[in-house]
């Protein structure tokens, strides 16, 4: 009896290790969830880091961070403004259709046109030329050096499948438009999307004809959703979730302690900040009524002083931030180390300035914040909140979901917002161009929410692109550093850290844009 | 006399809390953050100035308390008032009146009841949220108090239905119906007086239940703005911090919860003996 059970039990092992060796699943979690899966319909980490798995652009970036090819086997610049790119042969989409030039040329028209979050990624391109079906030609608009890096971004779609499905443009939330490429995808990626649940639990599997080596040895991910703190942090230590970004700062001591977990920590490219409606004669959210008081500098410069950014990294962040003087971080080109200074927290300061701007007693004003986008992002709004209120500014405060938070900001229904952005091309221009830039065509100032606009950062900008030599180009965007501080533009606030958890046994890819190639993943 | 010395303390305080709380805890321009997360007094770290700790914003646990009771009981009781209003005068009607009217109105009462409270309330918030997108924080309070009457008033209209049923047979509105008063009249002072005696009752208990209701919906993220809190939305924010040790951000609102809504229970039932003239 006891052998048999023994025997049996053994079998079931067998089998159980046999299954396990056959499919490796990978539970993901996050604090939220992709909104679409459509590639180019919101430039925003989570579903880019989702995506990018699915989808796949010409040039990516690999286990270090540095550019490798993807679908383009290699490029080069054939004149100041003309670039050649060698499409790779052999690469199928998901649903089988060859990849070709075409699909490259439909990808820029409709990350161009109407509705693209990701105008920014195509916007320095000025016509673009078929050679063949594996070669194409992009003429930008000015001589742009660092176009492969910008194209890291940019994803392609099967112009057949597209067509087929009625998803010619991209889906965009702000007008609440879906199409079919919000539930379904089919991209060239190493995973293939299987079943989507908005909001609920979305499930991939590995795609067996992928091009190129899946090193990893992930079958499926299922990446599920989960909002609340404390369950996600439940859900990794009880060994319902393999993977959960971010962990909530006050666990990660807790996370380090539990023998089967670790925590991988590591700088992120994206810095926190506030922005303010600079644009508009009359604030949409504001008691001042007649004028808009963030037309003024001192008001600006008021604000900023007033937020006791130390207390903030030391109570809210505890000490996994990295207060900030620039848009930018040190490991962004272009960062201007002598500007790294911040302007010093004063309320007296502050409080003087706002006298001098006519506002002696402050004003009411309401404030958007999302709630589960960046670490403690509510918990950082409140806390300006309170600052403000020491020099009369008196905050209603409006945090919320992403889902309804970025269509409604993006809309610029906001007087005083707040946002991350991560630079994707790992380069200054990344950062002038779509949110120091009065915006404009091509993506310019996309993301300047609040239309902050000077004549010369602009012209700085424009400048940067083309300027080859380092010398002078850092210097250039020195300046505009110089200026936009000056003026406070935006109130930069945090270089925000990386905190994945993880069971023991992953090993895995931490890209610095809070991106997770999963085909790196491998599960021991 | 516990329970009415307890709901008497919690009253008291909430009504004076200006005076009685050591802290505003809404007035963000108080708020200290580098004071967050202290532990409760007699714990190390904790300070005299703080008794029983601070949440992640430095907010006072102790005037917080007494502020997000004062919430929860304005809420609770506003939308009993709200509720035994809609309640009793749609109960009374369809008592009285009868026919198709009274088949119409309790079988809107049925479907009521087939949900639960917690969802039709969360409906009714959600929906006025995006009805009133750029809402003051006093219309909050508003659709808030709406949204736990307009599920509360069913038990209210079924009580005073039966009750009314019984009543108009009685020789009493007989006789007025005789002498030749309106019919509106009838209703109002001759029957409405006799069927609130188990309305009163109903609705103390009820206090309580849309105290826990109010509660729900803030833990859930659609009471009341996060800047003044209510018991339910420190229950939620603590709730965060329970894996790392700080438990006094979420204790502590509990217990004042359980603590109000026993006591107003308890006067309740206080309240149906006394009422209740066959246990005099």
């Amino acid at each position: 009896m006891r052998t048999l059970t023994l025997r049996l039990s053994l079998t079931a092992l067998a089998v159980l290790s046999a299954w396990s060796a056959q499919a490796v699943t990978l539970r993901v979690a996050n604090q939220g969830d992709a909104l679409s899966m459509d590639p180019h319909s919101l430039n925003e980490s989570l579903q880019l880091s989702v995506v990018n798995n699915v989808y796949e652009p010409l040039v990516t970036r690999g286990r270090d961070y540095k550019l490798t090819p993807a679908l383009a086997t290699s490029w080069k610049q054939t004149a100041p403004t003309v670039w050649r790119f060698e499409l790779r042969k052999g690469v199928a989409f998901h649903d089988g259709t060859p990849f070709s030039a075409d699909d490259v040329i439909f990808s820029y028209e409709r990350a161009a046109g109407d509705g693209s979050d990701m105008k920014g990624y195509v916007g320095q391109i000025k016509e673009i030329k078929k050679i063949n079906d594996h070669a194409i030609e992009f003429v930008t608009k000015t001589p742009f050096p660092i176009l492969p890096e910008l194209f890291t971004g940019w994803m392609m779609m099967s112009k057949k499948w597209s067509e087929a499905n009625q998803a010619v443009k991209p889906v965009d939330r702000r007008k609440g438009i879906e199409n079919a490429a919000s539930f379904r995808a089919n991209g060239t990626g190493p995973f293939r999307l299987r079943e989507r649940q908005p909001g609920v639990r979305t499930t991939f599997s590995r795609n067996g004809n992928y091009w190129g080596k899946i090193e990893g040895n992930v079958d499926e991910v299922v990446f599920t959703p989960i909002g609340n703190d404390s369950t996600r942090i439940a859900a990794l230590l009880s060994g319902e979730v393999d993977v959960m970004d971010p962990i909530p700062v006050q666990d990660v001591e807790r996370v380090k302690s539990n023998p089967n977990l670790k925590v991988m920590q590591g700088p992120e490219l994206r810095v926190i900040f506030l922005g303010m409606d600079q644009k508009r004669d009359e604030l949409l959210f504001s008691n001042v009524k007649g004028k808009n008081p963030f037309k003024d500098a001192r008001v600006r410069k008021a604000f900023y002083q007033a937020i006791d950014i130390e207390t903030i990294k030391s109570r809210v962040m505890r000490g996994a931030a990295v207060p900030i003087a620039q848009m930018f971080p040190s490991q962004v080109r272009g960062y201007a180390p002598d500007l790294a200074q911040r302007l010093p927290y004063d309320v007296e300061a502050a409080k003087k300035l706002l006298a001098e701007a006519g506002y002696p007693s402050g004003f009411e004003l309401k404030m958007n914040c999302p709630n589960d986008r960046y670490v403690n992002d509510a918990e950082i709004c409140q806390a300006v909140a309170a600052n403000l209120a020491k020099i009369g500014v008196k905050i209603n405060l409006e945090a919320e979901t992403k889902g309804t938070y970025f269509p409604k900001i993006l809309r610029r229904d906001t007087s005083f917002y707040m946002l991350g952005w991560t630079s994707s091309t790992v380069d200054a221009h990344n950062v002038m161009y779509p949110i120091l830039s009065t915006p404009g065509e091509g993506g310019r100032g996309m993301f300047n929410l609040g239309a902050y606009s000077n004549a010369r950062v602009d012209e700085i900008t424009t400048a940067v692109g083309s300027e080859t030599d380092d010398k002078k180009r850092n210097t250039l965007i020195r300046e505009a550093i110089k200026i936009h501080q000056d003026e406070v533009g935006h109130i930069p606030l945090h270089q925000q850290a990386l905190l994945w958890g993880m069971k023991k046994n992953i090993e895995l890819v931490q890209w610095p844009d809070n991106i997770m190639p999963w085909k790196y993943i491998s599960a021991k | 006399m516990v329970a009415a010395l307890i709901a008497f303390i919690c009253i008291f305080c909430s009504v004076f809390a200006g005076w009685v709380a050591p802290t505003n805890p809404f007035d963000l321009a108080q708020l200290e953050l580098s004071d967050a997360r202290l532990p409760p007094a007699w714990l190390e770290g904790g300070t005299g100035k703080y008794l029983l700790g601070t949440d992640d914003q430095g907010r006072d646990i102790l005037s917080a308390l007494i502020y997000g009771a004062r919430i929860s009981l304005v809420v609770g009781l506003a939308s009993v008032i709200v509720s035994v209003a809609v309640g009793v005068s749609l109960g009374l009607l369809a008592g009285f009146r009868g026919g198709w009217l009274d088949t119409v109105l309790m079988r809107l009462c049925d479907v009521m009841l087939s949900f639960p409270a917690i969802l039709v309330a969360l409906l009714i918030a959600g929906v006025g949220r995006a009805l009133l997108p750029n809402a003051h924080e006093g219309l909050a309070f508003g659709v808030l108090i709406i949204s736990i009457s307009l599920t509360g008033w069913v038990q209210y209209a079924r009580t005073v239905r039966g009750t009314t049923l019984v009543e108009r047979h009685k020789e009493y509105v007989q006789a007025a119906r005789v002498t030749g008063v309106a019919p509106m009249r009838i209703m109002l002072r001759h029957v409405l007086p006799n069927v609130m005696g188990p309305v009163m009752v109903l609705a103390t208990i009820q206090v309580a239940t849309a105290i826990i209701t109010e509660a729900t919906l803030s833990f859930l993220g659609v009471g009341v703005p996060p800047t003044s809190p209510s018991l339910g939305t420190l229950i939620r924010v603590g709730n965060d911090y329970l894996f790392s040790g700080e438990w006094w951000i979420t204790i502590f609102p509990g217990l004042m919860l359980v603590l109000i809504a026993l006591s107003v229970n308890l006067l309740g039932d206080w309240l149906r003996d006394a009422l209740n003239p066959r246990l005099r």
